[in-house]
């Protein structure tokens, strides 16, 4: 079970030398807490690109006609929009809400939590980020080559995606660059999911039992799970479609096609089947973003309502129903694809049941926070935005989910509101929680807790400002993905709702400007933080602020109880740590 | 140093964070009562849309329930249980709670998910009468064409080579096959009210899609698949046929129309177009 086992006490190591030297120490670093920090924030780049692209988006759905000064041509094209629309979710989806959750602070914090002194594997670990950040250069290239970013979205549907420049502007090269980025960020996500998993497996601490780990180990180990099985998915259908493009094959592409009134030389292939790829790949990713923002909820609404989680167990087993029905349900994205109508019911079915571990987890939160004594620190306030959140965007999922509603809903903003509040918003309400709450080890400083509030509030309400009103239009039929609503007629009356969508956009936008001068102000001058400043109880909360090179400076732990040990009756303090033998615990006489 | 907190501030954050939800939860279920333009659908104009229609209620009203009570009860527990100094309850759980609330969600959803399959049920599993009246809808960068089988009750054959836009052959009907002399290619779709229509929906280069709000349907157009799709549509008038399937720079002015007219109407439409053929 562990590599350290041996009975009872901690164990005393040598502590480890740091590496001298800026590039071993900064850049190809193998220490875990390093490769977090750069996943981090190469995440942190990654969303203000992407919430710029946002809010151009929005800026041009309400004024299509404004003259953009970095616009070549001056006003935005179609074609440019739709650049937007691709490029938004791609790196959204993956170099946000995979990178940070994951690569970020489950790499910084699964070690530590289990009581290991790094990754099992760390010079692989290093490799996944080096590979995710060429990924990531990859992408930022498409913006720059000769056609532009590509058009086809963030599913990168083919055929559009996989005959060339002739369907359209941005799907030569930037199409390419496209598969390539995310294929590449497939290899990296399974060698890095390898890497959880064997050290989640392997390393972890003695008296570490599952059912003892904290439950933001289990969402990360989950997580890592499911990347496994489906990175390696899309990566396989990426270099079939990168096939399609150079190298005249015809894996997605059947006979007879007619692009611009020239003949096609493919035949035999099946867009149908990318889409199965895509989706077997791109239904458990939804997962792979929330399950660590699920983990980290529970962990920081236990801490601050200074209770145990509710139903422990129960909350474990969900994680692993959410995680194991995942990658049952890909085909409800494909209700009216063509696909076989009775596939669609046996799809339909199962992703009503994917609902049931979901209610489970959200009455457990009710449950947690039941009875506490809660304190409404900035990372519990992200904690409560996600739960109210992933009700709101989970329930809308009720109606996709049964094909006969998503006939009149599919491809309207109704679906863009719903997986934007679920996966997106609710994910980011999570990597924001994990932020506040553990900056202070990370960095070993506090950050500002009254500007932190700020943050909170005018994103908490301005994320509703944006994405409740689409749930409406959705249901008018506002049709995503559209540049332009003049040539439809039942459009034109959304549009002062699209107008008050995007001044809150700009709104919310600017508020996170209040969390990036709060990230960087309170790096350098935030208050020093203690060892534990939350009284929490898991194992990160006993090592230093920053940990040391090897965690716990040669010193490692054994723990004696669960990770969640709050307002135990009879005992004096209102949290045990974990690692805290049952003798030294301070007992009411 | 251990900073010790006995307290998590006033009650102005809780109280905030309370009214918020509040607020939330107010806002949401007026705008869905009180059908605001903007987020109402249009009536359908088929029976089975009716039907989509009712379990689209029958869901809302599960749903609402469920968000009305858990963000009202968020907003509860966040204003009742804050830290006024008391001592938090301990607890790790409870089995029964467990149990019932996981029943109670299994039975509801797949009830409801079950329930929803008739009207699915109707569209896709069973297939048109023989007698419907059939149309080919096909969609290409970024118009929609829909072909009638003319008089002859035949659709011609097509050859992708025979294609040419500009000499009025958009969808490459062979010159050489009988069948298609008479064929009827219009880019609006014209239908009687209250005969069923077949469309058999067909791509000729990327993904499309078609779709009529009020008749509650959608399909994508595949490249490769021609997929039946059949409605009766009961209420005569004009309606808008959208791409819904993202197609290219075009893709939001890929727009059509879907008339529904008399059976006079009809008649005098298909004389008029097979005249001008």
């Amino acid at each position: 079970m562990s590599s350290h086992a041996h009975a009872g006490g901690s164990t005393v190591h040598a502590p480890m030398a740091e590496p001298s030297g800026f590039i071993r120490k900064y850049i190809f670093s193998v220490d875990h807490k390093v490769i977090g920090i750069q996943y981090f924030l190469l995440a942190l780049t990654a969303v203000v690109i992407g919430i710029v692209l946002s809010l151009l988006m929005r800026f041009h759905l309400v004024w299509p006609n404004a003259t953009l000064p970095f616009v070549s041509g001056g006003q935005m094209s179609q074609e440019q929009y739709l650049a937007l629309v691709t490029m938004h979710g791609t790196i959204m989806v993956f170099f946000v809400l995979t990178t940070a959750p994951q690569g970020g602070f489950g790499n910084y914090f699964l070690p530590i939590q289990i009581g290991a002194p790094d990754m099992a594997f760390p010079r692989l670990n290093m490799l996944s980020f080096w590979v995710t950040f060429l990924a990531f250069v990859s992408i930022i290239a498409a913006f720059v080559v000769p056609g532009g970013a590509p058009i086809s979205g963030w599913t990168g549907y083919t055929p559009l995606s996989g005959l060339g420049e002739i369907t359209g502007p941005g799907e030569g090269w930037g199409q390419t660059l496209w598969i390539v980025s995310i294929s590449l960020f497939c290899l990296a996500s399974l060698l890095g999911a390898l890497n959880f998993i064997a050290t989640t497996i392997d390393l972890r601490a003695p008296g570490m039992s599952l059912m003892r780990m904290p439950l933001t180990v289990w969402g990360w180990f989950v997580t890592a799970i499911l990347g496994l099985l489906a990175f390696g998915i899309l990566l396989a259908g990426g270099i079939l479609l990168l096939l399609d493009r150079s190298a005249g094959t015809s894996f997605f592409i059947p006979a007879g096609l007619v692009v611009n009134d020239q003949i096609q030389a493919h035949s035999g292939g099946s867009p149908l089947l990318w889409q199965h790829l895509f989706w077997f790949f791109g239904h458990p990713e939804v997962y792979i973003a929330i399950l660590p923002g699920m983990g980290v909820a529970s962990h920081v609404l236990s801490t601050f309502a200074r209770k145990p989680v509710y139903g422990y167990r129960a909350m474990a087993y969900a994680i692993c129903a959410i995680g194991f029905l995942g990658f049952m349900v890909w085909g409800h994205h494909m209700f009216v694809s063509g696909m076989s109508p009775y596939s669609g019911f046996a799809f339909s079915v199962l992703t009503m049941s994917i609902g049931v571990p979901s209610a489970i987890k959200t009455f457990n939160w009710l449950g947690t926070l039941w009875g506490g004594k809660i304190q409404f620190k900035s990372p519990m306030l992200f904690a409560l935005g996600f739960v109210s959140l992933f009700v709101s965007g989970g329930l809308s999922g009720l109606f996709l989910a049964q094909p006969a509603v998503d006939n009149m809903l599919h491809a309207t903003y109704y679906v863009v509101a719903h997986f934007h509040l679920v996966m997106g918003v609710a994910a980011i309400f999570g990597i924001f929680a994990a932020t506040y709450f553990w900056f202070p080890k990370m960095f070993g400083r506090m950050m500002n807790e009254p500007l932190a509030k700020i943050h909170f509030w005018f994103t908490f309400v301005g994320a509703y400002c944006i994405f409740m009103p689409m749930h409406f239009i959705g249901i008018a039929g506002g049709i995503r993905r559209y540049a332009d609503a003049s040539a439809v007629g039942f459009l034109a009356h959304l549009q002062p709702v699209h107008q008050f969508m995007t001044i809150a956009a700009f709104i919310t936008g600017a508020a996170q400007l209040l969390f990036l001068c709060n990230f960087f102000y309170s790096l350098k001058f935030g208050p020093r933080a203690s060892k534990n400043p939350w009284n929490a109880t898991t194992l990160e909360w006993i090592t230093d602020s920053p940990p040391p090179i090897d965690n716990f400076g040669g010193h490692y732990p054994s723990v004696y109880r669960g990770p969640y040990e709050f307002s135990v009756p009879g005992v004096v303090d209102d949290f045990i740590p974990q690692s805290l033998e049952p003798s030294q615990v301070a007992r009411v006489k | 140093m251990r900073i010790r907190k006995r307290n998590g501030g006033s009650a102005a954050t809780p109280a905030l964070l309370s009214l918020i939800l509040v607020v939330l939860v107010g806002v949401t279920v007026y705008v869905f009562a009180s059908n605001l333009p903007w987020a109402v659908r249009p009536a359908p104009i088929t029976s089975v849309g009716a039907e989509i229609d009712h379990q689209y209620d029958l869901t809302l009203a599960v749903t609402a329930t469920v968000f009305i009570l858990s963000q009202l009860g968020l907003a509860f527990a966040v204003f009742k249980f804050r830290d006024h100094g008391q001592k938090a309850h301990f607890t790790r759980g409870s089995n029964t709670l467990e149990a019932i609330w996981t029943t109670a969600t299994i039975v509801l959803f797949l009830g409801l998910g079950l329930m929803g399959h008739k009207a699915w049920a109707e569209v896709r599993f069973t297939p048109a009468s023989p007698d419907a009246i059939q149309v080919e809808v096909t969609g290409n960068q970024f118009v929609f064409n829909f072909r009638y089988p003319g008089p002859d009750g035949k659709f011609g054959k097509l050859d992708p080579k025979q294609i040419s836009a500009s000499t009025g052959n958009p969808l490459g009907i062979d010159a050489n096959d009988p069948a298609g002399k008479d064929d009827i290619v219009v880019p609006t779709l014209t239908v009687p009210v209250n005969h069923e229509v077949n469309l058999l929906i067909r791509s000729q280069d990327v993904i499309h899609n078609f779709y009529v709000r009020e008749l509650r349907i959608q399909q994508d157009a595949m490249p490769g698949m021609v997929v039946p799709l059949h409605f009766t549509a009961n209420t005569i008038g004009q309606y808008e046929v959208v791409c819904t399937q993202l197609c290219g720079l075009g893709h939001s002015r890929m727009h059509s129309y879907l008339n529904v007219v008399s059976d006079a109407d009809y008649e005098t439409f298909l004389k008029q177009q097979a005249a001008g053929q």
